[in-house]
């Protein structure tokens, strides 16, 4: 249409007009398209900005291919892997524990020790130096220090701290604080979470710590590089061939590298939100889409007809109607993407807290855009797309007459003597109920899917706080754990026992692995327990404690589902330390562990197995509250102490660590929930409004209060929003159920714990969602004009 | 405001009625300025309890906007009206809604009859709300209608459909009936059942009826006929004799 000198066709600017007529409902649907679409830009841009960030941080600081960790092995052994073919590049270098002694902490804190040569140029596992300097490799008291740990403990470049290595006290100085790709999640083993303050990743020069760890002139870890076209797999197994001698562990790829693992499962699980998240609102914005262009075309019908009469064309219509569609579209993708650009640069900052990158930008490229766009405009199109085609279908005539009133016929649902008690005013709201099942199932739906939204954020925290009551009330019941730099003998336990104040000593020994089953191999560790344990226990599905006893291995379903191995398979178990024995096991039994994929048997058991007297490699330990500080005191004084790790501190962290993280999705995703729901309400109350403004207007004459006639429109939405509460307690677990097994990965499970509360939490929220809609439109029934009941309808 | 029975609630007994209706220099403007549109512009009237008053002019003259502001539906912007001594015109919006609850029975043009609700239960609709209803079944054969009552809306014809308006409104036994364009929607035949059933009505039960048309002949059927004009009451005519519905056509 083209008038010469506008800008706007006179339809363009029925369209905006019309537009801010049922603005109301246009903000709904966009609002629910922009919440799906913010959720796609921000997990899809979020996963793009730690991939790219991440890939550019591994190459760029030559993040190691493969492990090889060994008890020890001479340098020149460097040479030997250097010459392996698909090996580019291989260094040696020096890790152990130590303990770092802070004044404020009541406990040593527990720190990882890598040896680093500064004057290797481009070295794999580089570091990125964020302050201060390098260390000086002629000078053995330098260190450099992780940053978020210096940053939470308030240590900066020239401080000094001392470090416990195998009971020896070293001072060193701090020369900077540096990141590396090996550290971009620290999590020390056995922990549920990263907390920085925590756990200290230290870096020093060969020369200054070879002698504390007895290694001079040796090596205990080869990282390499290798070439393009490698096969990590055939050179793992000849590095363990190699190394064998060495006490070789076990080498790994980088796939199984801790701090890549968790990355990469983060990335995982954030594909997986925006993949289950965004298809339920773009579900519900097509549906709402639909209700609004339906009843749009419904109310224009003259206008069509008249449009039609004076020569428009069936497209121009279409169109007409399809740009409603389109600015809808629009709007909501460019809300969404401003949207999402926000929430992106919300969770960047919460994941920069834990994943220590150099730096992480949140960026949405256009494609991003792009792909919201399209996205927003599809959904868009597909709930309008049947209303645009009967604009198109009627014909001048018929769309000049208005639309024959709604059949209500003898014989069609609710009638009969049952019904016979029942008012009118709810007869009329279930005889509609009744009349259009159709949309009445689908507004039913939609505040379904805004409820499941609640329902599976309230399973959400019911899993976590299972894991928490689980991990930390039931089957570990410590009150500290100490690990041990290498085993010990009993006599340790009888040691820990004399400490004035420890009323209970359990021994464990870790010892690490490789498990085969048929041509399946894992790398892994065996607990070995004592066969009652009382602080560290062993559980089954039902949280009954398991007794471990016999020369079986006790395996976590986990685990042996990975290596296809159920109750009475033999497994063959390859120790990695001590004699380095292979052991061929039966497993006796399965059971469930949250974190990790554990192995289990019986301390003495392994020990025998191992040919070596009772050795222990940690003791969880049971203290008296009131002498928990000088029980730690002396604990300080152990040399052979690796670590020692406070439950109640682990316990906080962790419920930090939630509040935080995935504590503020549940937030974002609790809001979203509200959005649709009264999305969902407000559309379908309002479009209720104007079908029956006639009807209520009078009932409104008639003598009916404002409350009675808002009884009728809004009794119908109430009845649909109860129907919708057991949908969206169904969809809702369905879901999370299925979200639960996507997001459980073999570093943690994530638990289906079904329970009313979390039910009974989402009802209400879509309740008070649904009761504010409903307010909002009892303003309508209250502003009803009763003149116009006298009018001709419409 | 209560009870709206002030003095003189004592049915047509023969003696000269007091007023049911009057009103004083009533008005009624809608929008300001050069745009003011003045559909009420100082009627003074007196409707005596019980009779059946036909209203009668060209489209906005007035008669509809009396009959709402009457019927408490809409309000004056100048002058006083009365309900059996109890001002119309002061009460608030919840005195009014109780007033049409307890005391007024409205005929609309276009039935406006609840489609989801059978005949029987349109009735019944009114019935629930008033203190002192008439059964649905014997409202519904005072119109004739006893046989359809478990018809929907869709299934009846306009002059059924309006028959059961009627049915409804008088269900309440209400104090006052009013029925605007009641036939207007109907054709000439379909009318005078209509007509005929609201005057009995007016006979049997008492209730005050006034009827809003464009026909000039249902005037006969009145005990009296205001004529309206440009917002004004040009006349009022008191039929000595009325004639039956039956004897009308238009």
């Amino acid at each position: 249409m083209n008038v010469s000198g506008h800008m706007l066709s006179t339809l363009d600017k029925k369209l905006l007009r019309d537009l801010w007529r049922i603005k109301g409902q246009a903000l709904a649907v966009i609002l629910v398209i922009a919440a799906g679409i913010a959720l796609q830009v921000m997990s899809h841009g979020m996963m793009r900005s730690l991939e790219e960030t991440m890939r550019a941080y591994y190459e760029r600081y030559r993040f190691a291919d493969i492990y090889a960790p060994v008890k020890r092995a001479p340098a020149h052994v460097v040479s030997e892997i250097q010459a392996l073919d698909g090996v580019s590049d291989a260094i040696g270098r020096i890790t152990g524990g130590g303990l770092i002694e802070l004044p404020e902490a009541e406990t040593p804190v527990s720190a990882k020790i890598v040896s680093f040569d500064p004057d290797t140029f481009s070295p794999i596992n580089g570091i990125y130096l964020a302050e201060g300097r390098m260390i000086d490799p002629t000078r053995r008291n330098e260190i450099l220090l992780l940053r978020p740990f210096a940053e939470a403990h308030g240590l900066s470049p020239g401080d000094e701290i001392s470090i416990t290595v195998y009971g020896a006290r070293y001072r060193f100085k701090i020369s900077g604080l540096a990141l590396s790709p090996e550290f971009v999640y620290a999590i020390p083993p056995g922990a549920f979470v990263s907390d920085p303050a925590s756990y200290a990743i230290v870096w020093a020069s060969n020369e200054a710590i070879e002698a504390a760890f007895d290694l001079d002139g040796a090596f205990n870890e080869f990282l390499l590089a290798t070439a393009r076209g490698a096969n990590s797999q055939a050179l793992i197994d000849e590095l363990d061939r190699l190394l064998a001698p060495y006490g070789a562990i076990g080498a790994f790829s980088r796939a199984d590298q801790t701090s890549n693992r968790y990355l990469v499962e983060e990335l995982a699980q954030l594909n997986t939100m925006g993949r289950v998240m965004t298809p339920i609102f773009l579900g519900v914005a097509v549906f709402l889409m639909n209700i609004v262009i339906t009843r749009l075309v419904e109310t224009e019908r003259d206008q069509i007809g008249i449009m039609k009469a004076f020569g428009y064309a069936n497209h121009e219509v279409g169109a007409h109607y399809l740009k409603f569609v389109i600015v809808i579209a629009l709007a909501g993708a460019v809300v969404g993407w401003g949207g999402g650009l926000w929430l992106g640069k919300l969770i960047a900052g919460i994941y920069q807290t834990y994943f220590h990158f150099p730096f992480l930008v949140f960026v949405a490229e256009f494609g991003t855009f792009a792909i919201a766009l399209a996205v927003s405009g599809a959904a868009a199109a597909l709930g309008a797309i049947a209303a645009v085609r009967s604009a198109i279908a009627l014909s001048p005539a018929v769309a000049m007459r208005p639309p024959a009133p709604p059949k209500f016929a003898r014989g069609r649902g609710f009638s009969g003597r049952i019904f016979n008690s029942v008012d009118q005013l709810s007869r009329m709201i279930f005889r509609r109920l009744a009349h259009q099942p159709f949309r009445a199932a689908l507004t039913t739906f939609g505040i379904g899917a805004a409820m499941s939204l609640s329902v599976m954020m309230r399973f959400n925290v019911n899993a976590t706080d299972y894991m928490l009551d689980v991990s930390f009330n039931i089957v570990d019941r410590s009150d500290i754990f100490v690990s041990f730099i290498e085993p010990l003998s009993q006599e340790a336990v009888f040691e820990l026992g004399h400490i004035e104040g420890v009323t209970l000593v359990e021994p464990v020994r870790s010892s690490p692995v490789l498990f085969l089953n048929k041509r399946i191999t894992q790398l892994g560790a065996i607990t070995a327990l004592s066969e009652q344990p009382v602080l560290n226990r062993v559980v089954d599905e039902n949280l009954l404690p398991v007794t471990i006893r016999g020369e079986g291995i006790v395996l976590s379903r986990q685990l042996a589902d990975l290596l296809a191995a159920p109750v009475g398979e033999m497994i063959r178990v390859e120790l990695r330390d001590g004699r380095r024995p292979v052991l061929d096991v039966p497993v006796v039994g399965v059971v469930e562990a949250l974190v990790g994929t554990p192995a289990y048997m019986p301390i003495d058991a392994l020990n025998r197995r191992l040919k070596e007297p009772l050795r222990i490699s940690g003791a969880y330990l049971k203290a008296d509250p009131l002498k928990r500080a000088s029980v730690y005191r002396e604990l300080k004084s152990f040399p052979e102490i690796a670590g020692v790790s406070l439950q109640r501190e682990a316990y906080k962290n962790f419920e930090k660590v939630i509040d935080e993280g995935p504590g503020t999705f549940r937030y974002i995703m609790t809001v979203f929930s509200i959005v649709i729901a009264v999305g969902v309400v407000y559309n379908s109350a309002r479009i209720g409004f104007i079908e029956r403004s006639h009807d209520l207007a009078s009932l409104r004459v008639m003598g009916f209060t404002k409350t009675e006639a808002g009884y009728v429109l809004l009794g119908e939405i109430i009845a649909l929003v109860i129907f919708a509460l057991p949908i969206g307690s169904v969809l809702g677990f369905l879901i999370w159920s299925y979200l639960a097994g996507a997001l459980s990965t073999e570093l943690y499970q994530i638990p289906v714990i079904y329970r009313e509360d979390g039910l009974g939490y989402a009802a209400m929220i879509v309740l008070l969602a649904a009761t504010a809609a409903s307010a909002y439109i009892q303003r309508d029934i209250n502003r009803l004009d009763l003149v116009s009941a006298l009018k001709t309808k419409e | 405001m209560g009870e709206l029975n002030g003095p003189g609630t004592a049915r047509n007994g023969g003696q000269e009625q007091r007023p049911i209706f009057q009103t004083t220099g009533l008005t009624k403007t809608y929008g300001s300025g050069a745009a003011a549109v003045h559909a009420l512009r100082g009627v003074e009237l007196e409707i005596p309890e019980g009779e059946l008053v036909v209203l009668l002019g060209p489209s906005g003259s007035g008669k509809s906007t009396l009959l709402n502001i009457l019927g408490g539906i809409d309000r004056a912007s100048g002058g006083e009206a009365y309900f059996k001594g109890n001002e119309l015109t002061a009460m608030k919006e919840r005195a009014l809604t109780a007033y049409r609850r307890r005391h007024v029975g409205f005929v609309f043009q276009f039935y406006n009859l609840m489609p989801s609700l059978t005949a029987a239960e349109n009735v019944e609709l009114v019935a629930e709300i008033a203190p002192d209803p008439m059964q649905a079944f014997d409202a519904l054969k005072l119109v004739e209608l006893e046989a359809r009552a478990d018809h929907f809306p869709a299934e009846l014809s306009g002059g059924e459909q309006q028959r059961v308006a009627i049915a409804r409104a008088i269900a309440k036994k209400p104090t006052v009936l009013f029925c605007d364009e009641p036939t207007g929607a109907l054709d000439s035949e379909t009318g005078v059942t209509v007509l005929k059933a609201l005057q009995t009505l007016n006979e049997e039960l008492g209730a005050t009826t006034l009827i809003i048309t464009h026909a000039a002949a249902t005037g006969a059927i009145a005990d009296r006929v205001i004529h309206f004009a440009d917002g004004r009451i040009r006349e009022v005519v008191k039929n000595a004799v009325k004639a039956s519905a039956s004897d009308i056509s238009w």
